[in-house]
């Protein structure tokens, strides 16, 4: 018996300490303030920006669309930033708000939000490591996406992070940059996989895929060589895991220089060819001194290589849009070969003019006029042919539509099932319920993983999920004792039509047309006696839904709206 | 409270909460029309049941997959050597093929291997449970830049039926390792059902029919607004394709398949009343409404520990199941049209550990294929009893995984060198091998009769 009960009070404990855990993941970022750099006065860039689409437009002679109205400007900047829709009482804050620059001040109030800095993390993390959990014990996962939360709160320049990332030396838990090392640890070996990390650091900072020159010259691009891939693979030859965690060694344990040696497939007594640290051009931008990754990470970082703000500009762009500016996200044209500067090139310059911070970045892109373009095309050439609307997207004369990943949807949903704004300041029960619910729903609907700015339409399960699933039954639920925003709207709206316009509100960030209002006003108000209902439905009196569950209908209508799953 | 005075302040907002603008009659219209057009969107089709009456050459051809997940071991099953030093405890017993041994844990498979090929000398260099997985289901060493098509989901890309309201490609038992449509597009991602022959999730509304009605109406005013100049952009989401596509699923008499309860109590304790046993019954049904490609998993191959005990139950599972489906396609003059492969991501080592467990060797490991034309009674490839001393040791008679694809894709009728474009412009072959005529009991089934439209 007394087994029983030490067994007990050990559950019990061992529950509580994994929910205050749980919670504590849920803002890992809470430590010190955001350090955006507001004072740095962008309007130069944003016109430089501009300028280019605009002459872009021109030669083109693709009529841009006109400015999108500031709500779905901030819907998109919500869902790009923190990764949900914004909540009604971001909504109704925004709209009390009367200045013309208020997306302005509301991407600075979001650049300093804790949600963005993990969400952006999160989204950073998968292009660094993938989402797989990787080696048992050296590496964690969780570590490296607060510590990358942290270098984004602190607005620390991107090429910082980057040498952090590629040349840390310690252990995956205090010197969390190293898990970008020891994700490519060799099955129980001291050893990293160099090919990984080579082809990974190419294309993550560099946005170029070299992976397949790893075995044969570059196919597809002439200018990568297999002894360029040899080359940067063997940057990474001396780092190797110890007790201390992963650091650089010059000799080996026979006191000879360790070197990186390449074996030829499927012979296993070929002594291998040794291959010397050498990168394909500009051997002038390396650092000397210091461990070859150290070395490396001079080079990728130089503040002449172009192709490292091009890449993170393109990356960030495709954050912020959903669809980078040239996909695949990491396999951009090379720079030597562009005739003239393109949208990334004078992205990339301005990004680096203001010290190479992701938060410049991400301003450019909000204050730049195609940002704020509207997703429906101008009506002079409406309706637009395939053709001209592939001219359009691709030289972004107009904002494109973009399927909002699995976390944008279950974040958007979760958050316009509560009216109040889920953040570090909501209960932390919520906050565990929100964590635990997007792992759930991200499991069952399907996480893209690192592919997640792969364009892909929506599959029959993620709608059958999305129109019968337990999540938009939770979220939808109007009863009086739910605390979800059907609920509250229901309680608290002066009448049907402005239940109506709450409900929009809070799920598609708008207000409802007038067809709309008409529809869905006459569906609250229906009485089986009424002969020529506008809903035209005769529906038996034993199954008159009650008016909770009219609001519920309604909320579903939302969820499973086109406009709600699509970003635009 | 002060809360509750918050919410409503948010709630009427600044406008007061707007009355109903525009009244009536033009709205009313709409709407009508609205209906009238959900009507036409709600008349299901007829379902035709001639898809399931096809038989033989006349009938499109289908693949069951059944996943042995952990890496089974060949030695247990398909490839004992008793009484040699990697032997360890198996017997082997005759079977109804003439000079076919396999293990005597699979008395029951035993009986079918009339209608059965072995071959025991697939090989592979990916030892790590997530890459040969990948490897194995699909043909291709995973790589980082790009992520491969599953076979499965090759076969339903490539050959549609338009008469079949369910999905093509489903993944029974499912797991994380479920069969993916890789650079194809998650849409030919398989539709995983867990439990198979208990019902199906998300699959029912939760309310009336008049209340799904009126959602989706509200659905379709919702997206008719979005449409407004988004045409093109808005149709091309394929939004309402898809929802219109589930709906019809939801109320499709096909579902039928996924179910078991019209089958003879006597047949379902022949699968065997497993998970397992019950998703080999659903695959069939599924094939036989026209699915194109069915995976039924079996997880718990890893046997670092006791292999041979693991194996035991293991094959408790297995051998009833498999058995039963080979006979149950066969007796309803399906075995000719549907390929059945048992396979693993790799086998396990011809030495046995300390613990008594085999661990991973894909140096060489075994599968069984039967029916869809490929040579039944027969072996291909050889593996010596004695524990190799090399680190590549390899079978005799190699059969490489790309190679057994591409004469799985040639005989369903898809060309397996066919080139196709990926998203990241590099163009990939279905299958980066040749058909081998040897596993096939006519080659002519080898050539791609119709070539298949590429939009």
């Amino acid at each position: 018996m007394r087994a029983v009960v030490v067994f007990f009070a050990f559950g019990v404990v061992s529950l509580i300490v994994y929910l205050v855990a749980a919670v504590g993941q849920v803002s890992p970022g809470t430590a010190a303030p955001a350090k955006v750099a507001e004072s740095e006065n962008l309007d130069e860039s944003v016109a430089r920006v501009n300028e280019w689409f605009r002459r872009q437009w021109g030669k083109e002679q693709l009529t841009p669309a006109s400015p999108a109205d500031d709500l779905t400007i901030l819907r998109r900047l919500s869902l790009a930033m923190i990764g949900t829709v914004p909540s009604m009482e971001e909504i109704r804050s925004f709209e009390a708000d009367p200045g013309s620059d208020r997306i302005s001040r509301w991407t600075l109030k979001y650049l300093k939000d804790p949600r963005f800095a993990d969400y952006f993390s999160e989204r950073l993390a998968r292009s660094l490591v993938g989402v797989e959990q990787g080696p048992f014990i050296v590496y964690r996962r969780d570590r490296l996406t607060s510590w990358l939360s942290e270098q984004i709160q602190a607005d620390v320049p991107w090429s910082e992070t980057v040498t952090q990332l590629i040349a840390s030396e310690g252990l995956w838990t205090d010197s969390p940059a190293a898990n970008f090392i020891t994700v490519a640890r060799i099955d129980d070996e001291s050893e990293f996989d160099e090919n990984r990390l080579a082809g990974r650091t190419v294309r993550a900072f560099l946005g170029q895929r070299i992976d397949c020159a790893q075995c044969h010259d570059h196919k597809f691009d002439e200018r990568w060589k297999q002894a360029d891939f040899e080359g940067l693979a063997a940057f990474f030859c001396q780092a190797r895991l110890t007790i201390g965690g992963v650091t650089d060694k010059q000799m080996n344990d026979d006191n000879q220089p360790v070197v990186y040696k390449v074996m030829t497939p499927g012979q296993d007594d070929d002594p291998g060819r040794e291959v010397t640290p050498v990168v394909p051009f500009h051997p002038e931008w390396v650092t000397p001194g210091g461990s070859l990754r150290a070395q490396f990470a001079s080079w990728v970082t130089h503040p002449e290589n172009r192709r490292f703000d091009r890449a993170i500009s393109n990356r960030v762009w495709g954050l912020m849009f959903g669809k980078p500016w040239y996909a695949p996200v990491d396999d951009l044209k090379h720079p030597e070969q562009l005739a003239e500067e393109d949208a990334l090139d004078v992205l990339g310059t301005e990004f680096h003019k203001h010290g190479r911070k992701l938060s410049v970045l991400i301003r450019l892109i909000v204050e730049s006029d195609v940002f704020r373009l509207d997703s429906q095309s101008n009506p002079e050439i409406d309706p637009v042919d395939e053709k001209t609307y592939a001219r359009q997207l691709e030289h972004w004369s107009v904002y494109p539509l973009v399927r909002l990943r699995p976390e944008q949807v279950i974040g958007s949903m979760f958050q316009s099932g509560s009216v109040r704004t889920i953040d570090q300041n909501s209960h932390p029960f919520i906050r565990l319920l929100r964590l635990t619910n997007e792992s759930d729903f991200l499991k069952e609907y399907g996480d893209l993983g690192d592919d997640e700015l792969l364009q892909q339409v929506g599959t029959i399960p993620q709608s059958l999920m999305r129109m019968n699933g337990r999540f938009t039954q939770e979220f939808t639920k109007t009863d009086p004792a739910a605390l979800t925003a059907s609920s509250h709207i229901l309680r608290y709206s002066a009448d049907d039509a402005a239940v109506v316009e709450n409900c929009f509100l809070a799920c598609l960030s708008r207000r409802p047309s007038p067809e709309e209002t008409a529809f869905f006003v006459e569906y609250l108000q229906y009485k089986p006696d009424q002969s020529g209902s506008g809903i035209g439905l005769k529906i038996a009196p034993d199954e008159l839904p009650n008016r909770h569950q009219r609001v519920q209908d309604l909320y579903w209508s939302l969820f499973n709206s086109p406009e709600f799953s699509w970003n635009h | 409270m002060k809360s509750i005075n918050k919410a409503v302040e948010m709630l009427s907002g600044g406008s007061g909460g707007a009355g109903i603008p525009g009244s009536g009659s033009l709205s009313r219209r709409s709407l009508l029309q609205t209906l009238a057009a959900l009507g036409v969107s709600f008349a299901l089709p007829a379902l035709s049941t001639r898809a399931a009456a096809l038989r033989r050459s006349e009938r499109p051809r289908s693949l069951i997959t059944l996943w042995m997940g952990g890496g089974m071991s060949q030695l247990e099953t398909f490839d004992p050597h008793p009484g040699t030093p990697t032997g360890g405890e198996v017997k082997a017993i005759s079977t109804s093929a003439p000079d076919i041994q396999i293990s005597d844990l699979l008395p029951q498979l035993a009986e079918q291997m009339h209608s059965a090929m072995l071959i025991r000398s697939l090989h592979s260099k990916e030892g790590d449970h997530e890459r040969g997985t990948t490897f194995v289901k699909t043909g291709y060493r995973p790589e980082q830049t790009l992520k491969y098509p599953s076979i499965g989901a090759i076969a339903t890309h490539e050959l549609p039926d338009p008469q079949v309201e369910i999905p093509m490609h489903v993944s029974l038992s499912a797991d994380q390792t479920f069969t993916h449509g890789g650079y194809l597009g998650n849409e030919w991602d398989a539709f995983r059902i867990f439990e198979p022959g208990q019902g199906l999730a998300n699959l029912d509304p939760y309310v009336t029919k008049s209340r799904q009605n009126v959602r989706l109406a509200g659905v379709d005013i919702i997206s008719r607004r979005f449409q407004r100049g988004r045409e093109l952009p808005a149709q091309k989401t394929l939004h309402q394709d898809t929802i219109d596509r589930a709906v019809r699923m939801m109320s499709s008499d096909q579902l039928r398949a996924f179910q078991t309860d019209d089958e003879s109590q006597q047949l379902k304790a022949a699968y065997g009343d497993t998970r397992f046993g019950r998703g080999c019954l659903v695959a069939r049904r599924l094939i036989e409404v026209g699915v194109r490609a069915v995976e039924v998993n079996l997880s718990g191959f890893d046997t670092h520990v006791s292999n041979h005990e693991g194996h035991i139950t293991q094959c408790r599972i297995l051998d009833p199941a498999i058995a039963t489906l080979i006979r149950d396609l066969r007796e309803r003059d399906l075995l000719e049209s549907t390929i059945v492969l048992c396979i693993s991501e790799f086998g396990r080592t011809p030495a046995i550990n300390a613990t008594s467990g085999r661990d991973h060797w894909p140096n060489w490991f075994s599968c069984m294929i039967a029916g869809g034309g490929f040579r039944e009674g027969t072996v291909i490839g050889a593996t010596p009893g004695d524990i190799p001393q090399a680190k590549d040791a390899a079978p005799a008679d190699p059969v490489s995984v790309p190679e057994l694809y591409a004469t799985i894709l040639a005989s369903l009728g898809i060309d397996p060198n066919y080139e196709m474009m990926t998203p990241i412009g590099r163009p990939m072959r279905f299958a980066d091998a040749s058909p081998l005529e040897k596993l096939v009991r006519d080659p002519a089934i080898l050539q791609v009769k119709k070539s298949v439209e590429h939009g």
